[in-house]
């Protein structure tokens, strides 16, 4: 995903000249082909992540569309400031890409695992969030990015994730993609929770019950129109998302289903992190698992919620 | 290095006489901080940016942003001044519908090129736009105004080590030394020395000047100092200065709740309200 959201990037500048890219101190190699052909629109700036945005604001606001890459939480956390004044006071044209979304950097410990990124930019005005489930659609995204007006923020997955999307209909920033319809629950996700939704909702239908799965590949701003008219269809809604339950997509769409006073009647849970930092190594996939956001678990818990309603509509 | 209460020219009156006036509808504001920067600022706007008041946006304008954003009643003096807004702005600063609030606004207020008042931001900033103009093959320049007490924000190194490896002459740091910070001389609170030597380290082509001294400012910003280095230009200032009974003294540093008498004080000391 990252490989393709990079070249996606490098086909921007061949294309229009306000595009640069700017890096802190990634992997030797990293973007050789965008350097070879634009050097004078390539930046590698070192480990210094406050004075990477504050660079990428001042040439946005001359015009520049910025494309700045580095780690997840380091985009998020160090230079929050940074990108809450100088990119989301400004509306500045910076895409902020972000490697490890999630718990991809499980090895490497609680340091850079980015599972609070999104509650921390949901938090901006003017800051839309964006996280693809597969390389295809990491593409269509850095495309749809190039005329979007003000700040982005591209949570890059670990790569070589199973493609689930298809290219049908360009990506369109803040639209929710249904993938899967279904009358007896729906389930909620954003990023690589896609193909963990996908494979529980296979199990579900194993098991006679037919999950729909609605995708948000932008966590901000939410198409709550598509949510609410699926939320209006089931009886039981669930959240799954790489991410702290806190302040993520599934804060998003509680906040969303109250409001419009949609939880009355219906089971609602969130799938993710809990208040923790996940603890542990191992890899991505296994530190998911450990937390409750695989497959099993999410099929357990939409049954869990189906039977429980059952019960309580037996004794009403 | 400057010393307390010299005669101030005209000009300099008048423009420190605009702020006062903010303070008058405002009630507050950082008048020694304004007071200690106001001079860099005039002899910027009069003598060597080229901007355009009717095209604030102009591409081939120089850009000057206000780092230290708390200092922004100079700033206001001189956009005001120069036609940027109109004068009678001065009389809503901090007004709930006005424009001018107790930091710049990049977004409202036409001539600011940044929103700044978050110490440590304002270089970087300028340092983009100086490597957006050397894409462009741009003569423009970039001129950037940091406090002194601003100097402790890491953010301000990381900017100065990138600008001395870019080699960018087309930017100029200008540090308003007026050693004081909110609590205390900036000796005792986070000393900067050796200061001028650290630019140094840093890849900046660096010159020391009396940052009221208006030929002294004009020289050293006419140009680049060394045409394949960034500039810095370390302003020796007067916190409050030009007002005796404000000059170095802490009370002034930010005032609020100010009085109708010091106003009247204020102006006394600025060669009456005549204009103001």
């Amino acid at each position: 995903m990252r490989e393709r959201c990079l070249k996606t990037i490098t086909s921007l500048a061949a294309q229009d000249s306000r595009v640069v890219f700017i890096g802190s101190d990634l992997g030797v190699g990293v973007m050789a082909d965008f350097k070879a052909a634009f050097p004078d629109r390539f930046f590698m700036e070192g480990v210094a992540e406050q004075n990477l945005v504050g660079v990428a604001a001042g040439m946005a606001m001359e015009g520049r569309v910025v494309y700045l890459n580095t780690i997840a939480t380091f985009l998020t956390r160090r230079c929050f400031e940074q990108v809450a004044v100088d990119l989301c006071m400004h509306n500045a044209n910076v895409r902020l890409v972000g490697n490890g979304g999630g718990v991809v950097y499980a090895p490497l410990g609680p340091t850079h695992l980015a599972t609070d990124d999104i509650a921390i930019l949901r938090a901006l005005p003017n800051m839309t969030i964006i996280a693809p489930a597969d390389a295809d659609e990491m593409a269509g995204a850095v495309r749809a990015t190039l005329d979007h007006s003000g700040p982005v923020y591209l949570r890059v997955a670990k790569g070589h994730d199973r493609i689930v999307t298809s290219e049908n209909g360009a990506f369109r920033i803040g639209r929710a993609v249904p993938m899967r319809d279904g009358h007896d629950a729906l389930i909620v996700t954003t990023g690589v929770g896609l193909q963990v939704c996908l494979d529980a909702a296979d199990q579900l239908t194993a098991t006679g019950i037919d999950a729909a799965v609605l995708h948000f590949p932008t966590v901000k701003p939410l198409d709550v129109e598509t949510l609410a008219a699926a939320v209006e269809r089931v009886p039981v809604v669930v959240t799954v998302e790489e991410h702290s339950v806190i302040g993520g997509l599934g804060s998003a769409v509680a906040e969303c289903l109250a409001e419009a006073d949609l939880l009355g009647g219906r089971a609602f849970r969130r799938v993710g992190f809990p208040d923790v930092f996940p603890s542990g190594y191992g890899d991505q996939a296994g530190m998911m698992r450990r937390y409750g956001i695989s497959p099993d678990a999410v099929s357990s818990l939409v049954k869990e919620l189906r039977s429980a309603r059952r019960r309580a509509r037996a004794t009403a | 290095m400057t010393t307390i209460s010299p005669n101030l020219d005209s000009r300099a009156q008048h423009l420190r006489r605009l702020v006062v006036r903010m303070l008058r509808g405002a009630r507050r504001g950082h008048v020694g901080s304004a007071f200690s920067c106001i001079d860099i600022l005039r002899v910027l706007y009069d003598d060597v940016l080229n901007f355009d008041p009717a095209k604030p946006k102009w591409p081939a304008r120089d850009r000057c942003i206000l780092s230290k954003g708390h200092g922004c009643l100079a700033l206001y003096a001189l956009l005001a001044d120069k036609g940027f807004f109109d004068v009678s702005e001065l009389d809503r600063v901090c007004a709930a519908d006005g424009i001018l609030g107790g930091h710049p606004d990049a977004m409202k207020v036409p001539g600011v090129e940044a929103s700044t008042g978050a110490l440590g931001h304002g270089l970087s900033i300028g340092l983009g736009m100086a490597l957006h103009l050397k894409m462009a093959k741009s003569a423009s320049r970039v001129f950037v105004i940091l406090g002194d007490g601003e100097c402790g924000e890491g953010s301000v190194w990381e900017a100065a080590m990138c600008a001395g490896k870019h080699q960018l002459a087309n930017l100029t740091v200008i540090v308003d030394y007026n050693k004081f910070q909110a609590h205390g001389s900036t000796r005792e609170v986070q000393d900067l020395e050796p200061f001028a030597d650290k630019w140094q380290a840093f890849g900046f082509a660096v010159t020391e000047v009396d940052g009221h001294n208006t030929s002294e400012l004009v020289e050293a910003f006419a140009a680049p100092r060394d045409p394949g280095k960034p500039t810095a230009v370390i302003a020796h200032t007067v916190k409050g200065k030009g007002v005796p009974f404000a000059e170095n003294n802490m009370q002034w540093h930010h005032k609020n709740k100010v009085t109708d008498l010091e106003v009247e004080s204020l102006l006394a000391a600025l060669g009456g309200r005549s204009d103001a």
